[in-house]
């Protein structure tokens, strides 16, 4: 058993630190930017765990696209705290409420203390099957191979967000584009990084992706770079958002799902039965959904960043 | 104690964290941030017990890593529907709270509350 | 042991009959958003029949079977794989589902067509968009045999939801949307956490296989009580109610009706899982009387609060938290292996069900309501009974089942759950429905007695009458509520079909199959 380390315990520390500091700053745009610091703590974490496919998920997803959202949020929520303020709740209340975290956490690190020894673990079937997948990661094999039904109704749940991030538009804008607002006074510096960076994040996003059947790795970090390479230059100016009506647009944002499905349904005729892959042929067709999969969940961050539609539609 | 036991505390005390300020805090913003601070301090739970079960060659049991995968996206397809619904609202009302209900626009459009 | 993993973790013949049900509407909602415009329409109208014939046809498969349905996807047999799995309850609820999407679908037709003049439009393509992603959310809850894969589904759920509610983009709805997403996601991140505790317990998410490893131990304890109360907050039980009346009051009518009808009972179904499935090996008597006590509770406080709304929509939604209630009663009666608890699990199942049919029929009669008389205050009701006879029937039939009286659906549920309290001796169960039955009565008649009044002179006249085609919708299902008080013995049968048989130890299961 590794003994716990003086880094570990410098980070637990700073990680529930700066957590209390987002939960307990008065104005929201400094908590936000607290958040985006400790998602990138909690990732170091996470590689402490020896969970690096998570860390590189939190890095770019839990910490990466969910600050971009927030803090686009916060800034244009500016200045709304005071009249908030107004509704705190009394201070029994939140004594109350205090009371029920601090013993919820207390029963957790009860469960955790006590957890059985030695853990049960999926382990040894995961590896055990690992050569039927053709994959090295075991992570890719549970979310391709044996858990493959979750990651589907997960691209479902991302198009479905987009789905409802879009209803949220006013009617005449409806088949228009999305506004990316583009920071005031930096055009030169955005439009340098703009030009720049996308050429190498591509390259970057498709390894990790390539990679990801063998190595930490997959479609969603490596769809996530691609996305933020895509947001950068939308927001540069480089590229126009795309128009929400736009049938190529809605062709790669179901894509993903449409390849698991497509593969699925095949698995009754070809393999054992729906979602299963005929024998010797798994890998290949995991890097076909992996692919369909990266260009998807690009398109739906890229949208889901830029919110609802709020240009109306050219003609 | 492992640094997987610490990480496992140190989850746990994020969830009453997050819990904490998704009660109390009557912003909508920072319910959604508290709410992905709880959300991140379930996964990180989930980390504890994938590291405890590392196995056959494996530093940790890849299912719950698997299961973490998912949850961060879905906790970020709820932010991001979350943030879009307070926008509009905020544009709507120009609140950005769920405290007293304002007045309905219409009476009659039986939607009031 | 081995026999009972084989028996539920391998494939059944026509278990592909499950795959179908989830996928289908999966395929329609990807279909309808690439498609767009008037096509989302069509599309969704077009896979009603097929989904309605694929339901019937796994209730028909499990009922023939006289057993469970299994379907493990990708050949990976649990506890690394995932199972799909339909029993008596799924089969009924997958039934109930597809005809109460289909009515709510055909009635919405008013509301949601494309204009003329666009080639899409923005509530057109949301909505039916949604409506796919819901029944596709529904269908893969009821189905479902891993507890993370529903907790999926149930996300899937609540984002195919929420937008439902606020379509209209009014202030009151967008911020009724907020809360009950604000609700949902603390309900779900709770559900999230006890699956934490129950996988590092346990390394298994399967229902049937966690059913054969729990042990009465702090950890199991700590994920139930965590999963039950997120479970509630998405059911809206009583206290966790709050997000529900906005909520479901201010969705367009065919969006109500799937979400009272519908919504809250998938998380429901889920705590049923959880509590009959997974903990079938272990005694659990006081927390079974806590979750009644929290039922009853509902049943008392809602039919009170749905008694003093002024508006119709809330008056009904209100409604809903009540008879949320008598479902959570369901727990301590049908607990256990006593002559009692055999009618106790078909009332709870055929009031999840004749509920249902009657609220989706009340909420579609209340948004035609709404719609003819420009309001739905009910001391405007006056005269709407003239106006419009066949949408106040739907909602008096409606009413009727939720009274619990004959020969109503909601008759025979409330009448088995309270024969099950008297029989068992849980007296005070037995009041508080009773207390329910005639707080019901009073707030239906609230509505039916003005609405069969002669009209005033001095009321505003009505917009036209809506058309027959969507009344019909509302009866249709208000009759179907009718309609199961007349249900032959093979409806019985079939809910009884996989419900497991209680604090047995897992041996005699085993031997038992």
């Amino acid at each position: 058993m590794i003994v716990v380390t003086a880094v570990d315990i410098e980070l637990a520390v700073l990680v529930l630190a700066v957590a209390a500091w987002t939960i307990a700053a008065r104005q929201a745009f400094p908590a936000v930017v607290g958040y985006v610091a400790y998602g990138l703590l909690l990732s170091l974490v996470w590689v402490r765990l020896y969970a690096v496919d998570v860390a590189l998920t939190e890095a770019a997803i839990g910490s990466g696209v969910t600050g971009v959202v927030l803090i686009g949020a916060a800034t244009r929520l500016r200045g709304t705290e005071a009249e908030a303020a107004a509704e705190q709740p009394r201070a029994f209340l939140r004594l109350a409420a205090a009371a029920l975290c601090v013993g919820m956490t207390v029963a957790l690190a009860a469960a955790v203390l006590l957890m059985p020894d030695p853990a049960p673990t999926l382990a040894p079937e995961a590896v055990a099957h690992l050569p039927s997948t053709g994959l090295g990661n075991a992570v890719t094999a549970v979310l391709l191979a044996y858990r493959v039904v979750d990651t589907m109704f997960e691209s479902v749940v991302l198009l479905l967000a987009l789905v409802g991030v879009w209803s949220l538009a006013p009617d005449r804008d409806w088949g228009g584009a999305p506004k990316f607002p583009r920071p005031a006074g930096q055009d030169g510096v955005l439009t340098f990084f703009a030009q720049l960076l996308p050429p190498v994040g591509i390259v970057v996003g498709i390894h990790i992706v390539w990679i990801g059947a063998d190595e930490p790795g997959g479609k969603f970090q490596g769809g996530t770079i691609l996305a933020a390479m895509w947001i950068i230059a939308m927001t540069a100016g480089l590229v126009d958002a795309p128009q929400i009506s736009r049938c190529w647009l809605r062709l790669v944002l179901v894509a993903g799902t449409a390849a698991f499905l497509v593969i699925g349904v095949a698995g009754f005729a070809w393999a054992a039965g729906f979602l299963a892959y005929p024998e010797g042929y798994a890998k290949p067709l995991i890097l076909v959904i992996e692919a369909f999969m990266t260009l998807s969940v690009a398109a739906t961050l890229g949208m889901l960043v830029g919110g609802p539609p709020q240009q109306e539609l050219r003609r | 104690m492992s640094a997987a036991t610490l990480a496992g505390l140190c989850g746990a005390a994020l969830v009453g964290l997050g819990l904490y300020g998704l009660v109390t805090n009557p912003e909508s913003l920072r319910k959604i941030l508290s709410f992905n601070i709880l959300g991140s301090g379930v996964f990180l739970l989930f980390g504890i017990i994938a590291r405890r079960g590392a196995a056959a060659g494996l530093a940790a049991d890849p299912a719950p890593q698997a299961l973490v995968i998912t949850g961060i996206v879905v906790a970020f397809s709820a932010s991001a529907l979350a943030v879009a619904l307070l926008l509009r609202l905020f544009k709507e009302t120009g609140k950005v709270t769920l405290g007293a209900d304002p007045p309905t626009k219409s009476p009659a459009d039986g939607t009031g509350v | 042991m081995p026999s009972i993993a084989l028996s539920d973790s391998t494939t059944t013949a026509s278990g592909y009959l499950l795959v179908l049900a989830v996928i289908l509407p999966v395929i329609g909602l990807l279909l309808a958003f690439l498609l767009g415009g008037r096509r989302a329409e069509q599309i969704a109208l077009g896979l009603m029949p097929i989904g309605l014939c694929l339901a019937a046809a796994i209730a028909f498969g499990v009922w023939r079977a006289d057993g469970v349905l299994v379907y493990v996807l990708g050949g990976w047999s649990p506890p690394l794989g995932v199972a799909l799995r339909a029993d008596g309850f799924s089969a009924v609820m997958l039934v109930t589902t597809a005809l109460i999407v289909t009515a709510a679908a055909f009635f919405a037709r008013a509301n949601f067509s494309t204009p003329l003049d666009l080639t899409e439009a923005r509530a057109p393509l949301s909505f039916w968009t949604l409506l796919l992603a819901l029944w596709a959310a529904l269908n893969c809850v009821f189905l479902g045999g891993d507890l993370f894969n529903l907790y999926v589904a149930l996300e899937l759920l609540t984002f195919a939801a929420v937008p439902i509610v606020c379509l209209d983009g009014q202030a009151a709805t967008l911020k009724a949307a907020l809360r009950y997403l604000l609700f949902a996601l603390f309900g779900s991140v709770l559900y999230l956490l006890g699956i934490a505790l129950l996988y590092g317990a346990y390394g298994a998410l399967d229902i049937v296989v966690l059913s054969q490893r729990v042990r009465p131990e702090a950890a199991l304890w700590v994920a139930m009580a965590l999963m039950t109360a997120g479970l509630a907050a998405k059911t809206a039980l009583v206290p966790l109610y709050l997000w529900l009346p906005p909520a479901h009051a201010g969705a367009p009518p065919a969006g109500s009706a799937m979400l009272s009808a519908l919504v809250v009972k998938a998380s429901f179904f889920i705590a049923v899982r959880l509590w009959f499935h997974v903990m079938s090996p272990l005694p659990r008597e006081a927390a079974m009387q806590i979750l009644a006590a929290l039922g009853a509770g509902a049943i008392i406080f809602g039919s009170v609060l749905a008694l003093r709304q002024e508006r119709l929509k809330l008056l009904i939604a209100y409604s809903t938290v009540a008879q949320i209630g008598y479902l959570f009663l369901m727990f301590p009666l049908a607990a256990g292996e006593h002559p009692w608890t055999d009618a106790a699990w078909t009332g709870g199942v055929l009031q999840a069900v004749s509920h249902a049919f009657a609220k989706a029929a009340m909420f579609l009669a209340a948004g035609l309501i709404a719609e003819t008389l420009g309001h739905d205050r009910i001391a405007g009701l006056r005269g709407a009974g003239r106006l419009m006879p066949m949408t106040i029937f739907a909602f008096g039939l409606g009413g009727l089942s939720l009274m619990g009286l004959p020969p109503s659906g909601g008759f025979v549920a409330k009448w088995l759950l309270l024969t099950a309290a008297v029989e068992s001796g849980q007296w005070l169960w037995a009041l508080a429905m009773l207390a329910g039955g005639l707080l019901a009565g009073a707030y239906v008649f609230r509505v039916l007695a003005p609405a069969l009044a002669s009209a005033n002179a001095n009321e505003p006249s009505p917009r036209p009458s809506p058309g027959r085609g969507r009344e019909a919708a509302a009866l249709a299902l208000a009759l179907f509520a009718m309609l199961i008080g007349f249900a032959p013995p093979a409806l019985f049968e079939l809910i009884q079909i996989g419900r497991p048989q209680i604090a047995r130890p897992v041996t005699t299961i085993v031997t038992s199959r």
